[in-house]
This record gives C-alpha cells, structure tokens and sequence, in this order.
C-alpha cells in the first residue's frame, strides 16, 4: 500500500519535473520516532541558503525499512555499544590533571544542545571548529591527556555520545558573522569536482539524490545522523571520514580527516541541513 | 581473552500469565573467526560466544550453538511463553572458558 503511494507520488514528480524515470526510488514517507519518545524530523523545508534544493530530507528516509527499524530502538541500535563506552570514558579520569570529562561538565545531559551547533567559530581558537576539535582541545589543555586520533574509535564514540543527548533537536549551525568565510570556503569545496571522475559533491548529493549510483541509493549526503553506524563496516563513523570515503571514490587524494578543507566541508554540508533533527547516532548501510 | 564483552537484555517488566513476550538479546563481542590473518601473515586464533541460552525458572527456553560465520556483537531476539511469575536467566559461553550471565525478573499480573 506504502510502496504503491510511494510509486503514485513518485510517477507524478518525474512527469511534472520533465524526467524521463530513474525518480523511482525517492525517499520514503516514513516517520522516525526513536524509543516510542524522541520524534526526529526527516524532512523539512532546506533552508534559505540553498538555491537549488526545497526540500532536505534526513539519510535514514532513502535507506531500507529494515536499515530504518535497527535505529527505532536504542537496543537495536548497534551504535549504542560504542556510546556505552564512551559513557564510561566520560566518568574516567586520565592525564596530568587528574581530571575527567564529568568533573568539569557533569552529567552528559549538560552537553544537550551541543552536537546542534558545531561546527562553530569558536572565540578563543580564534577560527572554525568540530566537536571532534573540542574534544581533543579539553583532553590536551584541561585534561592534559593526549589528544584522541581524530577518526578513531574513541573519538567517533565520545561524539556519538554528545550527539546522543542531543537528539531530536535541530541542526542549527551559524553561517554568517565570524564563521561566514569558512562556510565560503567549505560550499565551493562542495561544488567544486574533484578526482579522475571529476565529481563534485553536489553531482551526486543535489543533481541525483534518490537515484541509484550502481546499487547505492543516493541521499542527499546529510549529516545530521552522525556519527554512523554502518552495517558495512560494523561501527561508528565520523564526518571526515565518510568524506574521505567519497573523496576517495571519486578517485582523488583526500584532504585530511580533521584539516581545514573538511571542517570547511563539514560546516557547509552541516548547513545544508540546517531544520534536520539531531539522530546520531543514527545506523545507515 | 575477549575484551570489552557486556552482555544486555530487554525484558518486559511484567506480563499477562500465559501470554508470548519477545525477548531481546546483546552481547558485545569481536565474534574473530579463526580464519583471518594478521599483517604478518599469522592467524588470528578463534575466539568467540559459541553457546548462548535462556532458562526461566530452571527450565530452558532456548539454547543456540553459535559458529565463526556469526557476526561481531551476536544479537538475538525471541519470543517466549510466561506461564508465572521469575527470572529469566541468560548466559554466554566464550570460547575462552568465561561464563557471561544475565538474570531478569519478570512479574505476572
């Protein structure tokens, strides 16, 4: 019944639009309530920087109803193991300090709010920063422990945790005033091609979103859900590394997990889902 | 010895006497099967949960015998008939010797 409505309202998009098929496997219209409680919004009107997008649309409305029900439930959700983990890194206390996260920030709760907002200039660094930055910025200067590598295990674990508390909140990261030439930077990344198949983001994340690349069904490449948990790879994944991933694929050298190109990235893609719910951390293929 | 192992259930606090309740079951484990090799070319030994089961007062419910094709952080879900109230007990045996147990109340009424 689903399917056919789907298939009606999709038929009628490619014939208003001029298409001649391939519209097939739009998102979804399924709802995300996580736990019966924390209701997420998948899709809502893009906002008004976006010139060529009207409607963003979370990553989990474009997977698998069996994908979409592993992320309903915090028992199924495999990305809970890692955050579990870094609930008990919260409350451990490492380097020179003596000092863990809790005793500065208390309970995890605290930090509600946070994953919304970041990337975000940040007065004292004097320049842009992800959470991932932070994180490593408390452990070395508060903490003084060493710094996490910055796509590792128990990095993309601490962010997950931090993104958990604040799920169901929308993604609202600031564009203009101090940040506005980083967030410059990061859209011409974003439309710039890169690679031997000379590929830009927006090719296959604005142009073809919904359309299949080989057996992948193309999303609008948001990253509200993260970090991600995929079925692929069997744990969390973070931002910069899922950019590497599609740099990669594209067949050109990366830029560096945790260097001024991604965070540049980062914040202009964070942008683009401005109104999106906080999910991470959210299970994808 | 398999690290960062934590088993976890989800039982439903209560329930009707008689009635089929679905039970769900986690278990945080590498699952190595025994058949892939380090960068030096050495095999890395087996270790995983070869035998998972479920007892409710004594009497088993389900026991499963796990092999090396079975994915990291085994996960199962069943359904099982509450004819009064007790424990579910749960446990996971390590291909290493240890024992993971779980135990859950459930009240009937």
């Amino acid at each position: 019944m689903n399917k056919l409505k789907l298939l009606t309202s999709a038929m009628a998009f490619s014939a208003a639009a001029g298409l001649s098929g391939g519209a097939f496997a739009d998102p979804d219209e399924d709802q995300l309530t996580i736990n019966g409680e924390i209701e997420i919004v998948t899709e809502t009107a893009a906002p008004e920087h976006l010139e060529y997008v009207d409607t963003i649309y979370s990553g989990w409305r474009f997977r698998s109803d069996e994908t979409q029900a592993v992320q309903m439930d915090d028992f199924d959700n495999p990305g809970m193991i890692f955050v579990e983990a870094a609930m008990e890194t919260w409350d451990t206390v490492e380097g020179t300090e003596g000092k863990s996260c809790a005793s500065c920030h208390n309970d995890v709760e605290t930090m509600a709010g946070v994953r919304a907002v970041y990337p975000k200039y940040v007065e004292a660094a004097g320049e842009v920063r992800t959470l991932e930055h932070q994180i490593n910025g408390c452990r070395e200067e508060r903490m003084g422990a060493e710094p996490y590598k910055y796509t590792s295990g128990d990095m993309v674990a601490m962010v997950g945790l931090i993104s958990m508390v604040s799920r169901g909140l929308p993604v609202n990261v600031q564009i203009d005033g101090p940040a506005q030439s980083t967030w410059e930077k990061g859209k011409e990344i974003y439309y710039t091609r890169y690679g031997q198949l000379e590929l830009s983001c927006a090719n296959c994340h604005e142009d073809n979103y919904g359309n299949m690349i080989r057996a992948d069904h193309l999303s609008q490449g948001q990253i509200n859900g993260f970090p991600t948990y995929r079925l692929k790879n069997t744990k969390l994944n973070s931002v910069h590394a899922r950019f590497k991933g599609c740099v990669r694929d594209t067949m050109a050298h990366t830029f560096k997990p945790g260097g001024p190109e991604f965070t540049a990235l980062e914040l202009y893609v964070a942008s683009r889902g401005n109104g999106l719910s906080v999910e991470g951390p959210s299970v994808r293929n | 010895m398999a690290k960062g192992v934590k088993p976890r259930v989800k039982v439903p606090k209560s329930a009707s006497a008689g009635e089929a309740i679905t039970i769900k079951t986690l278990i945080s484990h590498k699952m190595e099967s025994g058949q892939r090799k380090d960068d030096d070319g050495n095999v890395i030994p087996r270790s995983i949960i070869n035998r998972f089961t479920c007892d409710f007062n004594g009497e088993n419910v389900i026991d499963v015998t796990l092999e090396p094709a079975i994915s990291t952080n085994p996960y199962f879900q069943f359904d099982a008939t509450v004819p009064e109230a007790g424990d579910f007990k749960f446990t996971w045996y390590d291909d290493d010797g240890s024992v993971y147990e779980e135990t859950k109340s459930i009240a009937v009424g």
